[in-house]
This record gives C-alpha cells, sequence and structure tokens, in this order.
C-alpha cells in the first residue's frame, strides 16, 4: 500500500471516531428535559440588556484595569528579579513565589478584608476596587515571570550591540530588549489575558453592589431568582464572545510583527 | 618583536588603542595573559590566530563588553578601566562590528541607524535620518533603508551593521570577525567595505581570519595565540616570512 493512500485511511478512521463520539453524546443527552433549564429562551431574554450593560461591559473593564496594573506591576517585579542588586531580587523572588503559591480567591479576599482593617486603608473604588488589587497582585505575580523570560530571550548581542553604540542601560531596555521581548512573549501573555477575564469572577468574594456585577456572578443572581440556569449558558457564551475574537486579534498581530524577526 | 609605529600624517602622539599588562580570566581559565598593544591613529591593525586564542577578548576589552581583570586600556589617552570615565560616552568615538551583525530585528534599517544617534549623541531626528543615508549610501544599501534586518541577507546585514557604527561618527572602528558568519560569496562586499573605509583613514582593529584582507590593507598583522601577542609586524613580513615556530604553524594551516 502507497504511503499516501495508508495515511488518507488512517485519517479517514480518525474522523469516523470523531464524528461517532459527538453523535453519541449528542443522542444520548436528554434534549426534552434539558432545554427547559438551560436553553429556556424567554428566561435567556429577561436577562438583556443587563447582563451585557452591566455583567459584560463589568468584566471587561475588571479585565482591563487588572491586566494594565498587571503588566506595570510585574514589570517592575521581572526587572527587580533581574537587577544586580541582591536585595531587589530576594524581594522579587519572595513576592512570585508567594503570590503564585496562595488561591487568587484567598488573596482577593485579604485585599478586600483583612487589609482595610489591619490598615484603616479605604481602596478607591470600594469593595471591588479593594478585590480588583488583589486580582493585580496576583496577576503581576505570574506576569512577572513571562516577562523576565522574555527578557532572558533576547539574544545577548542585542545589548551588546546598543551598548557599544553608546546607549545606557535604560535606553537599551526601553528601545531593544523590552520591544523584542514583549513580542516574544505575547502568546504567554495572551494566555495570561485570557485567564485573568475568567478570575474576574472570584470578584464576587469581595462583595458586590447590582452594578459592580461581572458576568458570573450576574448570572448567578439570576440563577437564584429565576431558578433556571439559562443565564449562565447566556453568561458562558459572552464569555467566548469577549475571548474569541481577542485571541484572533493577538494571532493577527503575532503575524504582522513576524516580519521583523 | 618589532614595535612599528607609523602615525598617519597630521595625528598627535596619542595612539587610539593603548593597551598594558592586560589580563582577563573567565574564572580558572586565563584568556588574556598580560597583553601590550597598541593602535596608532590612522593605522590598521589586524588580529589573528587560532580559535581560543583570546583575539575577540582583547578586541571586546577596548570598548570594555569584557571587564578587564587586570591592566589597563586607554582609549585617545582616557582610561576605560577608570570607574570615573562616562563609559556612554567614549563607546560613542569607537565603532563596533560584530560577527552575528547584532541588528535589532524589530527596526526598520534607518530605525537602525537613527536609534542611537538620537539616545546617545543626541541629534535631532532629521540630522540623524540625512547622517543614516549617506551611511547607508556609502556601503551601497541606499534601496533597503525601510527594510527588516530579516529581509536582507548577512553580507546586507553586515554592511548595515557597519553604516549603524559609522553613524556615530566614531573616531575608529573594531571588527570581530566581521565575514565569519557569511556564506563565502558574500563576503566580498563586507571586506570591499572595509577596505573603502581603511582607505579613507579610518583607525581599524580587525579580528578576523582573511588572511588575504590583512595582507592588502593592513598596516600591521598581530599574531596571537595562548593569550599572548606572539609576532607582530608588516603583513608581508608576519605573513610571508613568520619568525616564530607557532606563527608558522598556524599559517601553514590557513594559507
Amino acid at each position: 500500500m502507497k504511503r499516501s493512500t495508508r495515511r488518507r485511511l488512517t485519517q479517514g478512521v480518525l474522523y469516523a471516531i470523531f464524528a461517532a463520539v459527538i453523535l453519541f453524546v449528542l443522542l444520548s443527552a436528554d434534549w426534552g428535559r434539558i432545554q427547559p433549564y438551560f436553553f429556556n429562551i424567554d428566561v435567556a431574554r429577561s436577562a438583556f440588556p443587563e447582563i451585557l450593560t452591566i455583567a459584560a461591559k463589568n468584566t471587561i473593564v475588571y479585565t482591563a484595569i487588572a491586566f494594565v496594573g498587571g503588566m506595570l506591576f510585574g514589570l517592575l517585579l521581572a526587572l527587580m528579579k533581574l537587577s544586580p542588586v541582591l536585595p531587589y531580587r530576594w524581594l522579587a523572588t519572595g513576592y512570585i513565589e508567594l503570590f503564585r503559591g496562595l488561591p487568587a480567591l484567598l488573596v482577593i479576599f485579604g485585599f478586600a478584608f483583612a487589609v482595610p482593617i489591619a490598615f484603616q486603608w479605604q481602596a478607591p473604588g470600594g469593595s471591588v476596587g479593594a478585590g480588583l488589587i488583589g486580582l493585580i497582585v496576583v496577576s503581576a505575580a505570574y506576569i512577572a515571570e513571562t516577562i523576565r523570560a522574555g527578557i532572558e530571550a533576547v539574544p545577548k548581542g542585542q545589548v551588546e550591540a546598543a551598548r557599544s553604540l553608546g546607549m545606557g542601560s535604560t535606553w537599551t531596555l526601553v528601545t531593544v530588549v523590552l520591544p523584542q521581548a514583549f513580542r516574544i512573549i505575547t502568546p504567554p501573555l495572551t494566555n495570561e489575558l485570557v485567564i485573568l477575564i475568567k478570575d474576574t469572577s472570584l470578584l464576587f468574594i469581595a462583595g458586590m453592589a447590582i452594578g459592580d456585577r461581572e458576568l458570573t456572578t450576574f448570572a448567578r443572581d439570576s440563577l437564584t431568582n429565576s431558578a433556571n440556569a439559562t443565564p449562565l449558558v447566556v453568561a458562558a457564551l459572552l464569555y467566548l464572545v469577549i475571548t474569541l475574537p481577542l485571541t484572533q486579534l493577538v494571532a493577527k498581530l503575532e503575524r504582522h510583527n513576524k516580519r521583523g524577526r | 618583536m618589532i614595535p612599528v609605529a607609523h602615525a598617519a600624517p597630521g595625528t598627535t602622539a596619542v595612539p587610539a588603542i593603548e593597551i598594558r599588562a592586560l589580563c582577563k580570566n573567565f574564572g580558572e581559565n586565563e584568556v588574556l595573559k598580560g597583553i601590550d598593544f597598541h593602535v596608532d591613529q590612522g593605522e590598521v591593525v589586524c588580529v589573528i590566530g587560532p580559535s581560543g586564542s583570546g583575539k575577540s577578548t582583547l578586541l571586546r576589552c577596548v570598548n570594555r563588553l569584557e571587564e578587564p581583570t587586570s591592566g589597563t586600556v586607554m582609549v585617545e589617552g582616557i582610561d576605560i578601566t577608570d570607574r570615573e570615565t562616562d563609559l556612554d560616552d567614549v563607546r560613542t568615538r569607537i565603532g563596533m562590528v560584530f560577527q552575528q551583525f547584532n541588528l535589532f530585528p524589530h527596526l526598520s534599517v534607518l530605525k537602525n541607524l537613527t536609534l542611537a544617534q538620537q539616545r546617545a549623541k543626541k541629534r535631532g531626528r532629521a540630522e540623524a535620518v540625512e547622517v543614516a543615508r549617506r551611511n547607508l549610501a556609502k556601503v551601497g544599501l541606499s534601496e533597503k533603508a525601510d527594510a527588516f534586518p530579516a529581509q536582507l541577507s548577512g553580507g546586507q546585514q553586515q554592511r548595515v551593521a557597519i553604516a549603524r557604527a559609522l553613524s556615530m561618527d566614531p573616531d575608529m572602528m573594531l571588527f570581530d570577525e566581521p565575514t565569519s558568519a557569511l556564506d563565502p560569496e558574500l563576503v566580498g562586499d563586507v571586506l570591499e567595505v572595509m577596505k573603502q573605509l581603511a582607505r579613507e583613514g579610518m583607525t581599524m582593529m580587525v579580528v578576523t581570519h582573511e588572511m588575504g584582507f590583512a595582507r592588502e590593507v593592513g598596516d600591521r598583522v598581530v599574531f596571537m595565540d595562548g593569550g599572548v601577542v606572539v609576532e607582530q609586524g608588516r603583513p608581508e613580513d608576519v605573513l610571508g616570512d613568520p619568525q616564530h615556530e607557532r606563527t608558522k604553524l598556524f599559517l601553514s594551516k590557513v594559507l
């Protein structure tokens, strides 16, 4: 048998198995029973427009704040970790190990309740603001490690070339190293962003006013009120509506940047 | 060993590069074992020797990409191992060309040439672009100003790297095996640019395996082996009539 024929045959078998599994799952589900509780059109309708104007909007706003904050703080931590000054390295390493090791939920809770009491401190933006700081603190720990890896992946010759042209270390970092580092880490940073979108659902632990609710909290409240799970399904679809275009955009950006490599 | 000092006419007596008793260790490994070395203004000095002889390390000590373990390195009379010296300022006067080109891949050719002019020499954008275009023309790549490094051949990239160094208006140029990473058919263009520079009177220190270039362009050839300068002199003497066994052995392998 020719190799191409054999390959086509194995591929055909794999497709057949895939189709069979999908068909089996679809046929064995009890659609009649699940439909009124999970795919109820009337309940879905009643979630609009608030699920867009409040919930989806808040998810996006929280994600943007947490990501920008996490990037800035994470960049600072990454630079500290690469610093020639030993105490800075210790501090950064200790911070990263601590906050990567703790569940985000507990950190958000801590910043929303323990920190304000301990330090007589009122976060900007109330309890959600305090929770967001917790989210920034956690995401910065992950992003710091990503950025550090990116900086270290830029070839040493790049720094040597910039320095031998007489550029100082700061300009070298800003104009030569970081632009290349961020290109290298675009895929893992996208990952962080997508994880962050979903982690905004943990902010509920900080306590939320009606207008502060993001997608998951909104959907859970609707679930309680209507005794119907359809709002959760709508929320799930909206998460996809947010993440999919975003990842597509980044992929496009990446292809565009390829010319410079 | 015959020290040949022939400063180009109209230059002062201060050597462009003067190195005394230079030692460099990488951990236990002694790479440079007490080098005395100088390059006069306007002189073209080619440093040859087997790999691991320390010639690249010597070159990299001149602009302190490598930190000397001991000894002094003077550039135009300024001690660059002195902590008080403004290293960035001295470096703008020393052009450096690397074996691996080290162009900035995320920037266009033109931006590669203007970046350090603007950041290190504080030139305005218009002036930087003008200088960049002049130097691109000099290396014969005017039409590549908007290209990105990845779109160029190795030889073109190295010529851009030379133009980038020249755009700082340096007093001297250091070349670290500039043609070693190139396909053989691309070596000629790069050497041609370097010859042109030498004809214009540029002070050059060239670590190279191109014996033809050393013979034709070099005012002096320095043979290094095992972290010491074994022999130096006029190219026709060192390459044509070597005095030391180690030089003879090396040349018998490469010529």
